[in-house]
């Protein structure tokens, strides 16, 4: 297992994950998510992708995420999540250090279906840069946009 | 929306039933209904639809119909019986793979041979200003039927069993579908019905008017059938190994390399086009062959993806998919002839990563009751 840089109450061992309210969230244009907090002066992000994504892939076969350490740009790519059809990149809506993962994740995809704002987060970031933050979304500009694309 | 894409006569009840929509070679056809694997395993385990009205389906008639098709077609024609149907390849001058069709010799009640292809979509006009190219010195006619008729796959271990139902409730065909053998066929009324397919499992195709394609659909349905998109056909024609146009086949690619070889008949078959290349081609090992590949892990080896034997190419992906029936990811390649031996073990770069692969029988899949 890697090893921790920062600890905070959300990334202990064993802690449940409890489902977010969505419309307490934000959003970037390629629908992941993320939860915003701040623990001991560190603003941190939780990352997830949005129940209109995982119902637009289906079929989910494959994922893969960053370790723990990796640095992650707003707008860039940090993952990707496979179907039976397609592979679609997963973007960070934030830019900073990978502190945690959500390990048991590749390996039970349904988790993702079944509770995207829970236990289908994918990985933690301590925001090193917070410029970006101020291009992301609330949830009812998300909602209009997931209409668009429907 | 998409007003420019041609449209099924199913095309509105997909959408109205959930269907995501896509283009597809020009068409706007249904990829998936909820999901590909279930869609996917309802073919394997009782009854998949689909709507593949996009297929060209084209009709030749005239007195040189049949020297027309001989001429054209890599098979030989003129010997098939009323009834039968054919897998064959349309050649360029260099024995490169135009399209890869089914002729139908369909049996209308009287002497008369009625003469069809179904062509790929994407490759239907292509073939109709090749046909116009090569129609000097034929008297034939070429109908293109496409627009104004619909064509359904009814595919699975129960297909035959719905098709007949529908069959017979709607009066739409006397037939009896299990007396009809593989890859025979017969047309009544404006109706073909024939025992063809492109999953793997046994089942039938119904070509009909357009006009009466929603009510035969909607029967089937009833009838136990499951609605089935693009993206189910594309998974189960790769567990069996099946080509698809742009991927295993293309200008570039002969016959022999595609382990087509059947489909391309010299004997009795004296000027057909492309003749004279294919001919040479056959005589001379392949540079390329068409190979099986399973993967380790779940991640599916994919379009283009370099096939490599200690970091040297020896190959490309033409097709991957995670199996859905195998639950393992499966890919087709084209693969040095030394490289190709089953069992061999190679990689495939997929995405900067290298996966370990086996070259495999194909297909991948075959139904246990045939």
């Amino acid at each position: 297992m890697f090893s921790r840089r920062v600890e905070s109450p959300v990334l202990k061992e064993g802690t449940k994950a409890v489902s977010l309210n969505p419309e307490t969230l934000l959003y970037d244009e390629s629908h992941e998510w993320v939860h915003l907090e701040e623990a001991s002066g560190q603003k941190m992000a939780t990352v997830g992708i949005t129940d209109f994504a995982v119902e637009q892939l289906t079929d989910l076969t494959f994922m893969e995420l960053p370790a723990v350490g990796t640095q992650v740009v707003a707008g860039e790519e940090f993952g990707e999540v496979e179907s039976v059809k397609a592979v679609s990149p997963i973007y960070s809506p934030v830019t900073g250090e990978v502190v945690a993962v959500n390990e048991t994740l590749p390996d039970r995809l349904e988790v993702l279906s079944n509770d995207p704002y829970g236990e289908g987060w994918l990985i933690k970031v301590r925001i090193t840069d917070e410029t970006s933050l101020s291009e992301l979304m609330d949830y009812a500009a998300y909602r209009k946009q997931c209409e668009g694309e429907a | 929306m998409n007003e420019s894409l041609n449209k099924t006569p199913l095309a509105a009840w997909h959408a109205a039933h959930g269907a995501r929509m896509v283009d597809f070679a020009g068409w706007w056809m249904p990829v998936q209904y909820e999901s590909i694997t279930r869609e996917h395993l309802a073919t394997r385990e009782a009854v998949g639809l689909f709507d593949i009205s996009h297929m060209g389906r084209l009709r030749f008639a005239g007195p040189d119909a049949v020297r027309f098709l001989d001429r054209v077609l890599t098979r030989r024609v003129h010997t098939l019986r009323p009834g039968q149907i054919r897998y064959s390849l349309i050649a360029n001058e260099a024995g490169g793979i135009l399209d890869d069709v089914l002729v139908y010799a369909l049996d209308p009640g009287d002497d008369a041979v009625d003469w069809r292809l179904v062509v790929n979509a994407s490759n239907r006009q292509k073939l109709l200003d090749w046909f116009e190219q090569h129609r000097s010195g034929f008297d034939v006619e070429i109908h293109d039927d496409t627009l104004a008729s619909a064509m359904i796959a009814v595919q699975g271990p129960n297909a035959l069993a719905a098709a007949q139902r529908v069959l017979d409730e709607m009066q739409l065909a006397d037939c009896r579908l299990q007396e009809l053998t593989y890859y025979t066929g017969v047309l009544q009324a404006d109706v073909v019905v024939s025992r063809t397919g492109y999953t793997g499992e046994d089942g039938c195709e119904l070509a009909l008017p357009a006009e009466q394609a929603v009510a035969v659909w909607e029967r089937l349905v009833e009838s136990g059938g499951r609605p089935a998109g693009l993206g189910a056909r594309d998974t189960l024609r790769l567990e069996a190994a099946m080509p698809l146009y742009g991927h295993e086949l293309d200008e570039t690619i002969d016959p022999f390399q595609a382990g087509l070889g059947f489909a391309v008949q010299f004997k009795d078959h004296p000027e057909f086009i492309g003749r004279d290349a294919l001919r040479q081609l056959a005589d001379q090992p392949p540079a390329r062959v068409r190979v099986g590949l399973r993967a380790e892990g779940r991640r599916a080896p994919r379009q283009h993806c370099a096939v490599l034997d200690k970091g040297e190419r020896v190959g490309e992906v033409t097709s991957g998919t995670f199996s859905p029936t195998l639950q393992v990811p499966i890919a087709m390649a084209y693969v040095r002839p030394e490289r190709s031996e089953v069992g061999a073990r190679l990689t495939v770069d997929i995405r900067g990563n290298e996966v370990p692969v086996e070259v495999v029988p194909l297909p991948f899949y075959q139904r246990t009751d045939r």
